[in-house]
């Protein structure tokens, strides 16, 4: 039987955390939330998981700026962040579409983007919507830059691109996307139709992998209950009523 | 300390405020805000720590905004907030777009009375190309670049909003005010002039006097004012207390995607009913 989008989602940002000492998750953001409990939960503890818009996986005391204080020392391993647009060169955009300031299709803004970007070693861009309409050729407001000069201060930066098709290296050196993996009845041809930008292809490209049983039991299990105390709405609706809080 | 009514704690936020609010998951005063909407507020200069969500789409609809300086804007959960895209794309709005920690670093400046401070991250960003109050510098500690590119590094000028308001759990008979983990809401306090603050309910002990109470308590010396409001935050949450009337939300997002619905919205929930 085929997995569940959501799950294999889960799994496979999941396989881009294991091993690193700390995660931390954004509002909004019930898959990579529930990648990074996942990683937890298989790896005995590690990595440590910060579920911002939680108040049980939620550790920090110090008010909202504790996490950014933190990335800045170096004590946040990774990090999500997605876009309205995200281009070929990573540089993503959380503003909107049609002009600035006055723009026509205005999005939140921001957020931490900005700075998150460039202090979090590991930040994995997700974006499940996988079109020419999100992933383009050059966004129209660049919320964070994908890439710096190189005497400039930088420990981190983008590691990867998950959508719902595909997953996508970051090649910092080359400053381009490479496929890496597509998802369950994608190809090649598809992928680049969908595709607003040009990228790299890997020479070992496969299908992004279901996970097996054991990580199968973890996610509709703790990991379930544990994501639906934050993202109820979600939960129900992916792993059913038994989860709804 | 005496306490106000909900409606007199308004009434001390004067037209053209620059005003700090929290973001919904923090402590929002909203039974505030709807007086404040009913008293016809003007030209508010919002400053949202770091981000807003309801009550300001509320003000910004009710037309009470003129500048609004934040992080993002967003109802969350229950998706964009509707006046605010509707007042940016019609050019009714002063932006000054930011990132989360430039202002909590630019309050963090106002606590220190310092009158700026430096910030990773950012550069590269076309934040930097709308805020002409932003500066790029080079670190003047830095070991200097071997091509003399050196190590160029964000200044954000500090934010000193005239007033902060909010909503707590308790303060006590002299004005000290329990927010416990809610700790922006402290920052808040620090950086601003003075803090108008409503509170589910006021304690007869003192709040500075047992160590577990002080360690998440505004100390009186920051606060102005304090009026009690049961359920002062409704129709987001107060940690620990109550969670966000989903429901509510959800009626106020479809209302509020157009300007008919939106009047309807205030008719029925902040100028008529609460105001007689």
């Amino acid at each position: 039987m085929a997995v569940k989008l959501e799950t294999l989602l889960i799994a496979t940002l999941a396989d881009m955390l294991d091993g690193l000492g700390h995660v931390a998750v954004g509002a909004a953001s019930p898959i990579p939330g529930a990648a990074a409990l996942l990683a937890r939960a298989r790896g005995g503890g590690r990595p440590r998981v910060s579920v911002l818009a939680s108040e049980r996986h939620n550790p920090f005391t110090d008010g909202g700026r504790e996490l950014f204080d933190c990335a800045a020392q170096g004590r946040i391993d990774a990090f999500f962040l997605g876009g309205v647009q995200i281009d070929g060169a990573a540089n993503i955009n959380l503003v909107g579409v049609g002009g600035y300031p006055r723009t026509r299709a205005r999005f939140p803004g921001c957020f931490g983007s900005a700075y998150l970007y460039h202090l979090v070693p590991r930040v994995i861009l997700f974006r499940q919507e996988h079109s020419a309409r999100t992933l383009v050729p050059r966004v129209e407001f660049v919320s964070a830059a994908g890439s710096s000069p190189a005497h400039h201060y930088r420990p981190g930066g983008p590691h990867a691109l998950v959508t719902g098709r595909c997953v996508f290296a970051f090649e910092r050196a080359r400053g381009r996307f490479r496929l890496q993996s597509l998802h369950p009845g994608e190809t090649l041809e598809s992928l680049r139709e969908a595709t607003g930008f040009d990228f790299d292809v890997a020479d070992d490209l496969q299908e992004t992998p279901a996970p097996d049983a054991a990580t199968l039991a973890l996610i509709e299990g703790p990991v379930a209950e544990a994501v639906a105390e934050t993202y109820p709405a979600f939960a129900q609706r992916v792993f059913g009523a038994k989860h709804a809080a | 300390m005496t306490t106000l009514s909900v409606e007199d704690l308004a009434a001390k936020v004067p037209d053209g405020a620059q005003i700090a609010l929290p973001p919904d998951y923090s402590g929002c005063a909203l039974a505030a805000v709807r007086a404040l909407i009913r008293r016809g507020v003007k030209d508010l200069r919002v400053v949202g720590v770091p981000q807003l969500g309801f009550q300001a789409d509320l003000l910004i609809g009710a037309g009470c905004v003129a500048s609004l300086e934040a992080a993002a804007v967003s109802l969350g959960e229950q998706g964009l907030a509707p006046r605010f895209t509707a007042a940016v794309r019609a050019g009714g709005l002063a932006l000054k777009d930011s990132t989360c920690p430039a202002i909590h670093a630019g309050l963090q400046a106002a606590e220190k009375g310092i009158p700026f401070i430096p910030l990773r991250g950012i550069l590269g960003s076309d934040l930097l190309k709308h805020r002409g109050d932003w500066r790029v510098i080079d670190n003047p500690y830095g070991p200097g670049g071997p091509g003399g590119e050196g190590d160029p590094i964000v200044l954000l000028p500090a934010i000193r909003p005239d007033v902060a308001l909010f909503h707590a759990a308790k303060a006590d008979r002299d004005g000290n005010v329990w927010i416990g983990i809610r700790r922006e809401l402290m920052l808040m306090a620090h950086a601003a002039a003075t803090s108008l603050v409503t509170v589910e309910r006021i304690v007869e002990e003192d709040l500075l006097a047992d160590d577990e109470t002080a360690a998440g308590t505004i100390p009186a010396l920051y606060i102005e004012a304090i009026a009690p409001a049961e359920r002062g935050a409704w129709p987001v949450g107060l940690r620990g207390h109550y969670g966000a009337d989903r429901a509510h939300l959800a009626h106020y997002v479809e209302e509020a995607a157009s300007e008919e619905g939106f009047a309807r919205y205030l008719r029925e929930h902040v100028t008529g009913r609460e105001a007689a």
